[in-house]
């Protein structure tokens, strides 16, 4: 039976994990190395690992990361931010990264998609949607969250889909970093109008919330950073909770 | 003697993980991108990943299929590369290289594609798994799929049950990905090269 995974998801600054509410006030969160390998050892599924540094510095630091860790740990990987072209993709496979997730640059030129799919295989183009719930719509949001797209969060959803996306990573703006559970609604909506795994992400904060994401949003996956980073709960506690209300995980 | 393990590159598979597995495992892999490479290895991991078709015409063009046919030493295809070593796929009509006399579908049916994620194996066979239990997950990406026949040495569940392992002579071939299925993909990797 194909299991639910559990991915945690670490934001890389200056090669170190940080970590916000609603990208504020960021906080050190540790080495991403020793937190990759030790999310690993819990049981973690999948591994996210994002660039949140625009520099070119912060760049180089970043691949010496990704290469680090795909020796560290033995389960897959994507890594996302900033990318927009084939060559960063290569660059990234070939330090070890097994799939890629992009976002604006999608949004910005569709077709890259459809090149990154023909080029690397489906498998490992991971398109990461930001939506907000707005005047009783949910839109995509751009930029970090900062651009309001017009976009509605299902109809890009399906597009991408029939780009050649190999899986959709679904964060929730208006719930993330909240604790209050992920946005049930719209993840049910996504996952149900395309025919790729769906990760859900924003807004975990206790294990009910991945039960809900799971049983009643459909999610393929579940992504969370800062209640694992903090140790609020493990993922070992998430997963026996999983497996005590017959949700199939590892 | 230390047994030379090498990995077939021909621009198609993801060699950095099989390499860093091996790594873990403290065996330092090598590259062969030439027929003559492949000759003068003891053992042969052919992994790949993306579309079956240009694979396929990527390891013709550089006359590497018909070196791994004829290697006398243990084979592991991973993912791609077991497919590739079937007799056929849908992708893209592709000819494969006749290891295994079987037949790659699309998966069809109601479920998602593709079948990403951690599964269970089953009715496990033979040295490969030497170690592993009935139902360990490993992780699997794919699309496309090997249905089961008398030569599976491992099944899994997926719109039915399919090949998630295969062997013939010398020849193994496994749909997962060993070097990203934590302590089982590693236990599998180890129990190869002590083949």
């Amino acid at each position: 039976m194909l299991t639910k995974r559990i991915i945690p998801c670490l934001d890389i600054k200056n090669g170190r994990t940080v970590k916000g509410v609603t990208f504020g006030n960021l906080q050190d969160a540790g080495d991403p190395v020793e937190l990759a390998a030790k999310y690993s050892e819990e049981g973690a599924d999948e591994l996210c690992l994002l660039d949140i540094t625009a520099t070119l510095e912060g760049r180089t630091t970043f691949l010496q990361v990704v290469e680090e860790v795909a020796a560290a740990v033995s389960i897959p990987f994507t890594v996302g931010g900033g990318i927009s072209d084939e060559k960063q993709v290569e660059l990234l496979l070939s330090k070890g990264a097994d799939k890629v997730s992009v976002n604006t640059a999608a949004i910005r030129d569709p077709q890259l998609i459809t090149r990154l799919s023909n080029a690397f295989g489906n498998q490992c183009v991971v398109v990461a949607i930001d939506a907000r719930h707005q005047d009783g719509q949910w839109q995509v949001v751009s930029h970090a969250g900062t651009r309001p797209t017009g976009i509605l969060a299902t109809e890009w959803a399906i597009e991408v889909c029939e780009r050649g996306a190999g899986e959709i990573l679904l964060t929730s703006f208006t719930a993330d970093g909240t604790r209050r559970g992920f946005s049930l609604d719209i993840t049910h909506s996504v996952s149900h109008s395309v025919n790729i795994p769906v990760i859900a992400s924003g807004g975990a904060g206790k294990p009910e919330h991945f039960l809900d994401v799971f049983t009643v949003a459909k999610a393929d996956a579940a992504l969370a950073a800062g209640i694992f980073h903090y140790g609020v709960i493990s993922i070992r506690e998430v997963k026996a909770f999983l497996k005590k209300k017959n949700v199939f995980v590892r | 003697m230390t047994q030379r393990i090498k990995i077939a590159h021909y621009n198609a598979g993801n060699i950095a993980s099989v390499m860093n597995a091996l790594g873990r495992l403290g065996v330092r892999g090598e590259l062969a991108t030439s027929p003559e490479d492949i000759k003068t290895a003891d053992k042969l991991i052919f992994p790949g990943v993306g579309h079956a078709k240009p694979a396929m015409e990527l390891l013709r063009s550089k006359g590497m299929d018909q070196a791994i046919k004829d290697f006398q030493g243990p084979v592991l295809g991973i993912c791609l590369g077991m497919q590739l070593m079937a007799e056929s796929s849908e992708e893209g009509n592709m000819q494969g290289m006749s290891i295994f006399p079987e037949s790659i579908k699309l998966f069809t049916g109601r479920s998602k594609i593709p079948h990403m994620g951690w599964n269970s194996l089953h009715a496990l066979k033979g040295p490969l798994f030497d170690k592993i239990d009935e139902g360990c997950y490993v992780y699997f990406v794919h699309s496309y799929y090997m249905p089961s026949s008398e030569l599976s040495i491992a099944g899994c569940d997926y719109e039915g049950r399919f090949t998630a392992a295969i062997a013939r002579d010398n020849f193994f071939g496994v749909q997962f990905h060993p070097e990203k299925s934590g302590e089982t993909g590693m236990t599998i990797l180890k129990n190869f090269i002590k083949l």
